[in-house]
């Protein structure tokens, strides 16, 4: 079957998907689209977080029909189209929250999706929203380190 | 070749399901999609149920409440939806702490409540807030539809009272008069499956107790005698009224009862022992906070 979505801006579509496959296979074997990571293939592990019609979502537990028509964000849409990284990816380097940077993509579209909601998140809020990101390495002060900074570069007073 | 089948609204939704029997309903998938990634099942076809937009909301009828099949667990949280939605957590407050429990952010933002009961586990958190509640299933098909009380629904591990050519439509709850309560217990304190969980819901309206043990049984389950009895030392001591301490040999006496409901086994995840125990510990962890609960409404 055929499934067209919106993906990062541009109408994609993919031919012969079989019909049980997740909108993950789609994304990373279909569409060139390998920055969403595929671990655990059952939502426990959050490495392939994707917004699907901007809500974060496990891609490899919606199938990919289910997609069809939607619109998605990976963590290929943050930077802007002239290559310049998102404040949030900038953080994370500077915060040296990335060590084999297989978590990261999903950790990144997690942490996007909190701060467009919270803006100044407590450390509580942050540490809840990227519960179902795991990162196998041990990073996490590095990471809410580095959502910490982002908030503090997104805010309109000290953004840059 | 499994086929894909995208029903957009309700009245296709229940057509399709009458053509194709062997379709597998799928809403979040966060159930569904892990059986296929894993091997575990092939159907001959996939019922996608996520557009159809009649499974989305909920409304009020005559005292109760109707929530929508595809109703997410973020949505009776509140952490997502709009206002609208939130207000729902807000009056179905058992069901909301059950949901707060499930998976993490980005499951609780796909998968929903009729998802769960469809899928129809024994650890389904939303189960036993659902039986504390005495909540009904409204299930449809194209021959009609038809309310099943929520004890009658689920009819073995994984099994439930649904026709093969039917669909769960909505959860009807009549919201409790009282405090609700749900624990859980797994192997850590996120993002894990029940070891035993237990609800409480208090209704000093109507003089009742519900409870919902889920985890320990083929199926989720009441504890019907516990509920009898602190119903009835409740009522006969007056204490809906005077909203004074419950006596320990209540509360005690309580706890045993939901444990010896219980018909638990030995799995990967604990054995039939300590999920009794665990079970006597949230009965009466889970009654203390909702007493408290009650007592503090009257201040």
């Amino acid at each position: 079957m055929r499934v067209t979505a919106k993906v990062n801006g541009v109408t994609r579509l993919a031919d012969d998907v079989w019909p049980g496959e997740s909108l993950l296979f789609v994304l990373r074997e279909r569409m060139g689209l390998p920055g969403s990571k595929n671990a655990c293939e059952q939502g426990e592990c959050g490495s392939c977080t994707v917004y699907l019609d901007g809500v974060p979502v496990c891609a490899c537990l919606v199938a990919a029909g289910q997609a069809d028509g939607g619109e998605i964000m990976t963590v290929e849409g943050l930077a802007a189209a002239d290559g310049e990284l998102h404040p949030l990816q900038q953080a994370f380097i500077e915060a040296g929250a990335v060590q084999c940077g297989f978590c990261t993509p999903g950790l990144l579209v997690a942490a996007h999706d909190l701060l467009a909601r919270q803006p100044d998140p407590a450390d509580a809020d942050i540490r809840e929203a990227l519960a179902g990101n795991l990162c196998r390495c041990t990073g996490y002060e590095q990471i809410l380190a580095a959502v910490r900074t982002a908030a503090d570069l997104m805010r309109p007073e000290t953004g840059r | 070749m499994m086929e894909f089948l995208r029903a957009r609204t309700w009245q296709e939704a229940l057509a399709a399901k009458a053509e194709r029997r062997d379709a597998l309903p799928i809403a979040g998938g966060t159930d569904v999609m892990v059986e296929l990634n894993f091997d575990r099942r092939r159907p001959a076809a996939l019922l996608d149920l996520s557009p159809v937009p009649e499974l989305r909301g909920w409304h009020q009828a005559d005292g109760w409440l109707a929530v929508g099949a595809g109703v997410t667990y973020a949505e009776l949280t509140g952490e997502r939806g709009q206002a609208e939605r939130r207000e729902l957590g807000r009056r179905l407050r058992g069901l909301a702490i059950a949901a707060r429990t499930v998976g993490s952010p980005q499951i609780r933002n796909r998968g929903t409540i009729g998802g769960n009961l469809g899928s129809a586990s024994p650890a389904g958190d939303c189960h036993p807030s659902l039986l504390a509640a005495r909540a009904e299933v409204e299930v449809a098909s194209v021959r009609g539809s038809r309310r099943i009380g929520i004890d009658d629904f689920f009819t073995g591990v994984k099994r439930s009272a649904l026709a093969p050519d039917e669909l769960i439509a909505a959860v009807w709850i009549r919201p409790p008069s009282g405090p609700e309560q749900f624990a859980k217990i797994g192997t850590r304190n996120a993002m894990v499956i029940a070891v035993a969980a237990f609800a409480l819901a208090l209704d000093p309206e109507r003089g009742l107790v519900g409870t919902g043990i889920g985890s320990a049984a083929p199926t989720p389950v009441r504890a019907l005698a516990a509920e009898s009895f602190l119903a009835g030392a409740i009522g006969d001591a007056g204490l809906w009224e005077s909203r004074r301490p419950l006596p320990e040999p209540v509360m005690s006496e309580f706890a045993a009862l939901v444990s010896a409901a219980a018909r638990p086994i030995d799995d990967v995840r604990g054995t039939a022992g300590y999920r009794r125990h665990a079970l006597g510990v949230l009965a009466r962890r889970t009654l203390g906070w909702a007493w408290r609960d009650y007592c503090e409404e009257a201040r």
